[in-house]
This record gives structure tokens, sequence and C-alpha cells, in this order.
């Protein structure tokens, strides 16, 4: 890949040094042709942050935090974006972190994202996350981007599904949808059905975008003209599709292996979250409660609708432990239906337990990703959410659809 | 000479005065400059690896933040060794400070847990407070005697 400008991110952090995994952020900063760097700061501006930033806190690496925090918002320390950390499982360290996000978003034009590390944090943890925030501070031009224009495709390379679509003009005309087995060949056979339903060849494309876990090796064998995590042009892809461009709203994707949640403002990612640690929260959980039902997955969600999750008593979360209950419900006697139920709502339970709570929710709340289309997940959050939940159209293709957007900026005039 | 244990950890005016009054002082200066010297430890700042919060867990347990288990990995040892032990409360950010109000309650009460001598100090709010604080030190230390006798 070409090498792009050096994006400087500023580190507001408690604990990582401590916690040996500085050198991860440094490496995973360092793939995506950014740099970290701690604010500078005078002590009276630790000494007196609790007063001026209004929380009182005991670590004094927190309150070191506020302080550079305050010197970013107040232009004393120039940031292209902000990273900010603490340790996982530190309850002061989570609210100052959450505050502190909140604040810069509010205050500022520059892109946040917060983590909670361990020692377990390595730098492919974070790569992802921070390919995001230097996308949204390197490209505000790019994803400013409202029409899809020329004939362009998107590639997804989910870990599940690997879909593809065909654009035109704004249109999409043409879709696959492939289970991913080996992510190059998947991605052809994708592709070759969307061209197939679109009428097209190979060399009518006039610019290729890629994106999901595969996208990497697709860039070389598709030689792509743009290589997008998946917050980007998810985020892309949902307010296009949803026709919410304009103005605030909140994106969620609930994948095969991690889940989004995405504050956009005019189309732009501002806060994101990437869970990724817990299957009990994934699309996985879906799959294998169809499974166990004896249903396909595109039955589940019929299911769902019709059953009611308070009839059927779950004691965990947990992928192993949580089936279990739903296993030992139809072995009481429960429904079907309310089994299904159970298991729609135990999912978006844990994602609004584990992720919405680090993001500002705003209206229009937009489900996108194959699990949006299980009816029962955003009728669950739109139970414990009391909003409305938005389901555009082609939800399931979001990434290819907001890569081929996206990627229509790099046809050449 | 007594290996008297310091809190704040990273102070080094304490460190300073306990090594002037002929003892040795106990503070994570010492530890981390071990990291920094050896030779194939590349993770800046202080060298600390993503094993030494696995050192850690001898102090706390999993459950608690990896950053309380990464500082217990260099205070730890510290606190093992310690023969007698100086406390200043409150201390000022600028006094020494090591980032973690968990971390600095637990070493506070493991310090208290060992039987050996401690003297437990406010930090001085003005001149008068602060001269009496180093004599008060510099007494205590003294009273230390030469250690091992």
């Amino acid at each position: 890949m070409a090498k792009e400008s050096l994006v400087k991110i500023a580190q507001l952090s408690c604990g990582s040094e401590y916690s040996g995994i500085q050198k991860e952020i440094d490496t995973a900063a360092s793939m995506v042709d950014a740099e970290i760097f701690f604010p500078e700061i005078s002590i009276e501006d630790v000494q007196n942050v609790e007063e001026n930033f209004g929380f009182k806190v005991a670590s004094p690496d927190l309150k070191l935090m506020m302080a550079r925090a305050k010197a970013i918002v107040e232009g004393k320390t120039m940031a292209d974006a902000v990273l900010i950390a603490s340790c996982f499982r530190c309850a002061e360290g989570a609210l100052v972190r959450n505050e502190i996000r909140r604040y810069i978003y509010a205050n500022s034009k520059i892109p946040v994202i917060s983590y909670s590390f361990t020692e377990r944090t390595t730098s492919s943890t974070l790569l992802t996350r921070l390919e995001a925030l230097t996308t949204t501070a390197r490209r505000r031009s790019l994803l400013a981007r409202e029409h899809q224009e020329g004939l362009t495709a998107g590639i997804d390379s989910g870990s599940t599904t690997t879909k593809a679509v065909i654009m035109k003009d704004d249109e999409i005309i043409g879709t696959g949808w492939v289970p991913t087995i080996k992510v190059v060949e998947s991605a052809r056979e994708s592709l070759e059905n969307a061209m197939v339903e679109a009428g097209i060849t190979r060399d009518d494309i006039q610019a290729i975008g890629v994106t999901g876990y595969g996208r990497f090796l697709l860039s070389e064998e598709f030689n792509a003209d743009l290589v997008q995590e998946e917050i980007t042009v998810n985020s892309k892809g949902a307010v296009y599709l949803a026709n919410s461009q304009v103005g605030p709203s909140t994106v969620i994707d609930i994948g095969g292996m991690d889940n989004k949640a995405i504050a956009v403002q005019d189309g732009i990612p501002g806060m994101f979250t990437m869970g990724g640690i817990c299957a009990g929260a994934s699309g996985r959980f879906l799959e294998m409660t169809a499974k166990r039902l004896g249903v396909d997955i595109t039955e589940l969600g019929d299911l769902a609708v019709k059953g009611m999750q308070q009839n059927v008593e779950m004691n965990s979360y947990c992928i192993v432990f949580g089936i279990q209950s739903l296993v030992n419900s139809l072995a009481k006697g429960s429904a079907q239906e309310d089994v299904a139920a159970a298991a729609c709502y135990s999912v978006v339970e844990q994602v609004f337990e584990q992720q919405l709570q680090e993001i500002d929710v705003k209206e229009p709340l937009i489900m996108v990703g194959g699990s949006s289309l299980i009816e029962g997940v955003p009728k669950a959050m739109e139970e414990l959410l009391k909003i409305k939940v938005t389901v555009p159209p082609h939800s399931q293709y979001i990434g290819a659809v907001g890569a081929a957007l996206l990627v229509s900026g790099f046809i050449d005039k | 000479m007594v290996k008297v244990f310091i809190y704040p950890s990273n102070s080094l005016i304490l460190s300073d005065l306990i090594d002037r009054f002929g003892h040795e002082p106990l503070a994570v200066m010492r530890e981390v400059g071990k990291k920094i010297r050896t030779a194939g430890l590349d993770s800046p700042p202080i060298n600390i690896t993503p094993e030494d919060p696995k050192i850690g867990l001898k102090y706390a347990a999993v459950e608690v933040p990896s950053g309380v288990r990464g500082r217990m990995a260099l205070l730890g040892p510290l606190l093992e060794e310690a023969e007698a032990a100086v406390i200043v409360a409150e201390p000022d950010i600028s006094f020494g400070c090591m980032g973690c109000a968990r971390t600095n309650e637990l070493v506070n009460f493991l310090v208290r847990t060992k039987d050996i001598p401690i003297l437990e100090l406010d930090y001085p709010g003005n001149e008068e407070d602060a001269k009496a604080f180093v004599h008060m030190i510099h007494d205590f230390l003294e009273g230390l005697g030469k250690g091992g006798e």
C-alpha cells in the first residue's frame, strides 16, 4: 500500500505502560502510518484539573488523562486523533474514560476512540480500531461522499460470509453472498455471482473497494483501489442505505465474530466500540440456536417475533452455558418461538450492556449486517432501547455497499 | 544499613533522605532501572512486558486491572525485602506518584501487614512542617541503628 500522510494520535491513558502493552499500541499505530504521542502539560494543569474538569478522582494518572484531554480541546496541543485507554476492570478508569471521550466528542471535531486493555492486548486487536480512527482523521473528504457514481464493486470478506455488490450510479445492480471458506476463492465466487446478476464483466468495473477480515488478501488479488476496515465502510453504507446521511445516527452491526456500535455524524464515524471478546454476543450464538432448534438461520427471526423471551429462563450469556439454558427450556416444554426470542434478546442485551453504554445512542438507530435480518434481533433492540430501529434494504450487504460507494471517489475522471 | 521501603515509591526526595541518613532506599527506580538496562527488552517507556503483570498475580488476582498487577510486579519484590518503611500520606504529585489509587491502597496495606518499623507521616503543607517532616524521618532512621543488630 502507498504511504499515507502521518496521523498524530494523542494517547490519553492510565496503566498502559505498566501493563506492558505500549509497544503493541505503537506497533498498531505504525501499521496505519500513525504516530502515538503524549500531550505535554504542566504539573499545575494536573493539580487544577479536578476543579477545571469537575471530576474528582483518586488516581493521579486519571487526573493526567483529564488534563491532557483539556489541553487538546483547548488547542494547546495539536492532535489529529485521540486514543483513550485504561485498564479493563477498573471502574474509576472506565468512568473517566467515558467522560473524557464525551467531552472531546462534544467540544472538538477530533475523532476519538476508547479502549480498555489487559496485558493480553495485541497490536492486531488494535489495528482495525486505529485504522478506522486514522481514516476518519485523514479522509474526511472521502467520507463526505454521499453518492455512488460510475460502475463500482464492493467486496466484504467477513468471518462467516463474503458479500459482493455491483453498483451503478447510485443503484445496486448485482449482489453476491457466499459462505467464507477460503478467503480469495469465496470472494471470487461472490463477485462472479454479483457480476452475472448485473450482466457485466470484470473489465466493465471502474473501481473495486474491499473490506472485512480478508481485505488485505483481497487487495492484492483484485488490485483494489480502496482497502478499508469495517467501521468506516459500515457507517457509510448504513447512512447511505437508510437515507440518513445528514445529522446524527447510530449504527449497530452484530457480526459473526464481533460487533460494532458506531455513533455517526453526517456520515462520518465519531465514537465507536468494537466488541470481540464473547461469542455469546455474536451472530454465532444465533447460528447455534438455529441449529439446535433444527431451523435454518433465515427462519430464526420469524420464529422469534412470535415468541416471548420472558418465558425462557437464561442463566448466562455464554455461548456454551446460555445455549445449555435454551436446551433445558426445550426439555421442559418451552415453545420453539420463545426459545428463539430468548436467544435474540440475550445477544442484544449483552451488546446493550457492554457496548451501547460506551457510545451516545442517537436516533435513527440503524441495524445492519446479516443478523439485522433475523427479525427478532431488531425487535429485541427496540424493546431494550425503547426507540424505533431501522433496518435498511440490502442491510446484509452493508460493508460491500459502503466499499462500492466510497471507492467511486477513486474513479479516474 | 537497613533496607527502607518508601511510599510514594518513586519519590526522589524520600529516596535521597534515606540514602543520606545511611540506609538503603527501596525505591521503584531501582526496579525500573534493572529493566531499562537489561539487554533484549524493548517495551517503552519502562520496559515492562506483557509477562510482568503475571508476576503481579502473586499480589493481585486476575480480576484486578492489569495496571495494578504490572505495578505490583515492580513493587512486590521491594516489599518483600523491606526491613523498615516510611509512608507519606496524601503527597503532592510532584513529590512522587505511582499513578494508580488502587495500587497505592494495596501497597500501603501490604506494608502495614509486615512486622517492621514503619513511620507514617502527613505530607507537609508549609516550610515549618517540612522541617519537622525531615527531622522525624531523620530520627526514625537513626533509631533503626545499623540493621542486623
